[in-house]
């Protein structure tokens, strides 16, 4: 199958730090792919170089068929960054439509997106005034408004009530079905349940690419999150024998 | 770059700016409060005569001190604040070319020096009557271009502050060299050889020997068009320089 993104030996170093130890993994097209793994474990250092703004001390990262960071890309990838990042002094809609009129969108394009988000009684409120939830929803709305090939999600979904998750799950999926391809990360091991293709780090390695299903069968539990403390219980053995 | 994503990048840092009302209010007010500060100290202090009066010499320059010092603050912090918030790195990962985003703040913030300018400009003439050979509109497209060069100057220098603290502590470091030895207090053919030398490389030099003609000369001079050309082509080298400072991938 032709893959969205594909990484191979990937090695990043951060300050002193070796962050990635050697990845290889690909996301294939028109998939929601969950990336996890414990904090520090390196998802929004991956994320970052497959947006191509991460330095990498070795391996290749391939998007849409381009080197990662290649200028074309720029208009193909939406990428939402961890802590929320949009102009806290301009309004819900005055930051969509900026990021909008970057990617030659209109103003009708920009405002149906806000409310795709749920955020369309917000919409003329300053970003700098929104609670923590409705923040990351603007930035999402920004990364979502160019209606790009591959959408970069890191941990889009953090602060957002049930309610509010189920739906921006849904939307997911349905841009998936129309042939969007989706990176998330997730803290939420429920919400690793609802992804096509997982894949779970630990410690800057990658521990297993794999579908929930077939992650559930090898581990011999049901439950998602007991399955990836095994795994990574495992991996840890191996580490150190 | 991309007409298209410039002015909607110019609009979005002017709606910005907007959204400050405090700011816009301080932009316009300040320097009028200033100048009716300098008009109030020199009004009863004699004049040689045939000269131009303390005044009309200090307040001249101080139209052209006043987009410098503050767009140079104001960059300063709008950039690095782009930059800690993450909205640039996020701009890196758009189709924005990064002269889109450094023109956008030259335009956007040198227009809201053209603003800050003609406002205390009409002041200074009608208020205080300030007296000049040359026209206002000469002071006010000076001012506009001191504006721009200090944009372009806050943009470089904003890449090497981590903190606002750090930002802020870049303006005694960059401005006061440039006021100090621009010729106000002593005329630069007076200073010490090395200081003159000083002098010669510093943008605002330029600009003062420029208002100075336009206070001297009825009609633009050589020089003035000469020192204008200095300013902008500095302005234009601060920008490349900003451009060479914005990397898309960092550690
Ligand atoms: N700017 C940086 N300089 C140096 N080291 C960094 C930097 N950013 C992150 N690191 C280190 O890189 C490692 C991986 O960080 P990363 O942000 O990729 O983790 P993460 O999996 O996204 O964590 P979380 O789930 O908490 O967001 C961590 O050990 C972190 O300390
Ligand atoms: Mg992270």
């Amino acid at each position: 199958m032709d893959d969205a993104v594909s990484v191979r030996d990937l090695v990043v170093e951060r300050g002193r730090r070796r962050v990635l130890q050697g990845i290889s993994c690909a996301v294939p097209r028109g998939t929601v792919t969950g990336l996890l793994g414990p904090s520090g474990s390196g998802k929004t250092t991956l994320m970052r170089a497959i947006v191509g703004v991460q330095r990498v001390s070795a391996g290749t990262v391939t998007v849409l068929g381009r080197p990662a960071g290649a200028a074309d890309l720029r208009r193909r990838v939406g990428y939402l960054t961890q802590a929320p990042s949009v102009y806290a002094d301009l309004t819900v809609r005055e930051n969509a439509r900026y990021f909008a009129a970057l990617h030659g969108r209109d103003h009708a394009h920009a405002d149906q997106t806000v409310a795709d988000v749920g955020l369309a009684g917000a919409a003329g409120q300053l970003v700098g005034n929104l609670s923590g939830g409705q923040r990351s929803r603007a930035s999402l709305a920004c990364a979502l408004v160019g209606d790009p090939e591959l959408v970069v999600l890191d941990e889009p979904t953090v602060g957002q009530d049930p309610v509010l998750r189920a739906d921006l799950w849904a939307r997911f999926h349905a841009m998936a079905a129309a042939g969007t391809t989706l990176l998330v990360s997730s803290h939420v091991m429920d919400e690793a349940g609802r992804c096509d293709r997982l894949l779970l780090i630990r410690d800057g390695r990658l521990v297993a690419d794999d579908t929930p299903a077939a992650v559930r069968a090898s581990t011999g539990v049901t439950d998602l999150e007991e399955a990836f403390l095994r795994l990574i219980k495992a991996s840890e053995q191996e580490a150190s024998s | 770059m991309n007409p298209r994503i410039l002015a909607a990048t110019t609009g979005r840092i002017l709606r910005q700016l907007r959204h400050d009302r405090r700011t816009v209010a301080l932009l316009i007010v300040v320097p009028t409060v200033l100048l009716a500060l300098v008009y109030f100290m020199y009004v009863d202090q004699p004049t040689p005569r045939g000269q131009p009066t303390v005044f009309d010499r200090v307040a001249l320059i101080m139209l052209g001190f006043f987009p410098f010092i503050i767009m140079f603050l104001v960059t300063s912090i709008a950039m690095l604040r782009e930059r800690t918030t993450g909205t640039l790195e996020r701009l890196l990962t758009t189709p924005l070319a990064k002269l889109d985003l450094l023109f956008g703040y030259g335009i956007a913030f040198g227009l809201a020096g053209v603003v800050q300018a003609t406002v205390a400009s009409a002041v200074a003439y009608w208020v205080f009557d300030l007296t000049t050979a040359g026209s206002i509109g000469l002071v006010i497209m000076i001012a506009a271009i001191n504006a721009v060069l200090a944009v372009a100057l806050g943009l470089f220098c904003s890449a090497f502050a981590r903190t606002e603290f750090q930002a802020v502590q870049f303006m005694p470091v960059v401005v006061a060299p440039q006021l100090l030895l621009c010729g106000l207090f002593v005329p630069r053919g007076e200073m010490a050889g090395w200081l003159q030398a000083v002098s010669d490389v510093l943008p605002l030099s330029y600009a003062v020997e420029a208002l100075q003609e336009v206070g001297a000369h009825a009609d633009p001079t050589a020089t003035m068009w000469r020192d204008v050309a200095i300013v902008a082509a500095a302005a234009v080298a601060a920008l490349v320089l900003a451009a060479a400072t914005l990397r898309r991938r960092s550690g």
